[in-house]
């Protein structure tokens, strides 16, 4: 659809997934879900647990190959065959923990895998002092103050603060989007504020976010573009203010309750044809 | 990745300015070897002071470090498997079979001691090249496979030395620039095992801590599915570390057999758990992602001086183990203590300044 060059930027989707399903053995995990993410844009992923969630993510990611449906990044189709695949186009996983090494130093942690180095060869050596030194700037330009030292272990960070890590290390590295699976999960209210400013500065910078989350509120704060998966199934496809807060609620909790969910499910969205959307 | 080293300054200390205050409480109690230390410095004044006036005299100091350089060299790359999340229960007859390579190759058929030196360190390569290759391949845990090849080339270097000379015993003399290089006395005390460990150390300590290699180990023991997604090839560090570990066993049974002129088939098999404990007692986690060189250096001190210190206190040597068993689970609490402490270290909770021993 998009393979022109010509395609203004806007109009190809940095992200598109089309109709991918995917099942372990015989249990059908994922069907036919299709999502696409914009430059500048959040897109909220809503869904309670064992909705299909972290399975999308990891086929994002890289993880798992999805046994039919097509990615594509920037309109060129793609595959990917393991998460350095999709580093290599841009995209970024950062987990519910941020930080993955607890028991590294910012500094080496942030770099692993790129580790700068200085000094000729054979005794060229990990530059610490660069590694710190960025790490704790990054961390600063998304508003983490209180650290300053890049020696700290990153085990010893709060939640906010490893995830502004790990964000800041996906944003330096030039991840064009990032998967940020539950970020505000286990955090405080004032933490959970600061991760979602952080989430809307990626945005400011053209960063394609996809914010994976079950609390409505801050999906409804961050959010462009919402998709609500329940039960594998993309239940819900809506963009900001479509919905009220209650409503998106309402269709997550349909997840919970087995017996309802059709039903309850079929009357919403019932309920909403040819009615004007209620701006929430 | 590499053209910021030239923006970087030159020097290579790396205090960051901001953080000068509360850095030296924050930097002890970060270092994995803090709880080490302690051990160490503890049982040297307890031996000394127990052990009277031979325990501090060279000759006592040569009997702990002569245990020390050859556990050493195997306790080095045994605790840098840990880092990276592996175990090695293979050591124990990669020395013996190394050992019996040698003699055999040199002693029993009379080829230059240079090709049975040779032959003997291939063999430690090829195992540890079998460990790493099983455990990156087959996901069986590396307790596993390890125990496996254990048992194996025990088997094998039985088997094999019955076959070929009907003996388990092989005598081997290396000649005189074989004593001088890897089985000498110095000052008919120090075993040159000391002098070999030490250039271990210090080449492994730069690669570790100092190179940027020693990232992926502790990235790998950290996460093995991040680090995989962060580009680091985790098979291939994990396979070298075990070459490592092949190479130091092998390196210990060539110095063993030409330092007693002999090989046994029997040798070597107490390095298999005298490794891991000098590596626990020495701050490494046992499930990876921590740890230094310079600790398991102390766990491997601290584990000589117990074994040979007891010699020295005059009381029933059947007590050492007893000890050693004691000091693994303190050394362990301890290590865990410390470990916490430097997770909730911070330069504006000076909560963790309260240093515990």
């Amino acid at each position: 659809m998009a393979t022109t060059q010509a395609a203004p930027s806007t109009a190809t989707p940095l992200l598109r997934l089309t109709d991918i399903s995917m099942s372990f053995g015989s249990t059908q995990v994922l069907t036919d879900v299709s999502l696409e993410v914009n430059r500048g844009e959040v897109l909220c992923l809503l869904g309670d647990n064992g909705a299909g969630k972290s399975t999308l993510i990891k086929i994002m990611s890289g993880v798992y190959q999805p046994k039919s449906g097509t990615i594509e990044v920037d309109g060129k189709p793609v595959v990917f065959r393991s998460p350095r695949d999709t580093a290599a186009h841009g995209i970024a996983t950062v987990h519910q923990f941020g930080g993955t090494f607890p028991l590294m130093t910012i500094g080496r942690s942030f770099f692993v895998g790129a580790e700068p180095e200085k000094g000729f060869w054979p005794l060229r050596r990990f530059d610490r002092r660069y590694a710190n030194e960025t790490a704790v700037r990054e961390m600063r330009q998304l508003g983490i103050t209180r650290v300053t030292d890049g020696d700290r272990l990153v085990g010893g960070l709060s939640g906010g603060e490893r995830q502004a890590l790990a964000i800041g290390r996906a944003v330096y590295f030039g991840a064009s989007i990032l998967i940020l699976d539950e970020p505000t999960a286990a955090l405080g209210v004032k933490e959970a504020a600061h991760v979602l400013r952080i989430v809307m500065g990626a945005r400011a910078k053209g960063i394609a976010v996809v914010f994976i989350t079950h609390q409505v509120t801050h999906a409804l704060t961050v959010g462009d573009h919402f998709a609500v998966l329940i039960r594998g199934a993309k239940a819900a496809d809506f963009r900001k203010g479509e919905k009220t807060r209650e409503e998106i609620t309402d269709l997550m909790a349909g997840g919970e309750a087995m017996a309802e969910l059709e039903a309850e499910l079929e009357a919403y969205e019932n309920a909403h044809e040819g009615h004007v959307p209620q701006i929430g | 990745m590499t053209s910021q080293a030239a923006q970087a300054s030159p020097d290579t200390r790396d205090e960051t300015p901001a953080t000068a205050s509360g850095r030296s409480i924050g930097s002890l109690v970060r270092r994995p070897e803090t709880g080490a230390l302690i051990g160490t410095v503890g049982v040297f004044i307890f031996f000394a002071i127990f052990g009277g006036k031979d325990f501090v005299t060279p000759g006592g100091a040569s009997s702990w470090l002569n245990v020390a350089g050859e556990l050493g060299i195997i306790a080095i790359p045994v605790g840098l498997l840990m880092i990276s999340g592996e175990l090695d229960l293979s050591v124990g007859s990669v020395v013996a079979a190394s050992s019996m390579v040698l003699a055999i190759v040199s002693g029993f058929w009379g080829a230059p001691v240079i090709v049975g030196i040779a032959l003997a360190l291939a063999l430690g390569a090829a195992v540890g090249l079998i460990n790493g290759v099983i455990v990156t391949r087959t996901r069986v845990p590396s307790f596993i496979v390890t125990l496996a090849t254990q048992f194996a080339l025990a088997g094998l270097t039985l088997g094999f030395s019955r076959l070929l000379t009907s003996n388990v015993s092989v005598a081997i003399d290396a000649g005189e620039w074989g004593h001088l290089l890897l089985g000498q006395l110095i000052g008919h005390q120090f075993e040159v095992a000391i002098f070999w460990w030490a250039i271990v150390v210090v080449v492994v300590g730069w690669i570790v801590h100092v190179a940027k290699f020693g990232n992926w180990i502790f990235a790998i023991g950290g996460d093995l599915e991040s680090a995989r997604a962060a580009g680091i090839p985790t098979n291939r560090v994990k396979v070298a570390l075990y070459i490592g570990t092949g190479l130091g066993a092998a390196l210990v049974g060539v110095m063993e057999t030409i330092l007693y002129n002999s090989a046994q088939v029997a040798k070597g098999q107490s390095f298999v758990f005298n490794s891991i404990i000098a590596v626990v007692i020495g701050g490494v986690l046992l499930t990876g992602g921590y740890g230094s060189v310079f600790g398991i250096v102390l766990g491997t001190l601290t584990f000589s001086i117990v074994n040979q210190g007891i010699y020295y206190t005059g009381w029933n040597a059947d007590w050492a183990s007893l000890i050693l068993g004691v000091l693994l689970l303190a050394a362990v609490l301890m290590n865990n203590t410390f470990r916490k402490m430097a997770l909730s270290y911070s330069p504006s909770a000076p909560k963790a300044k309260k240093g515990r021993g």
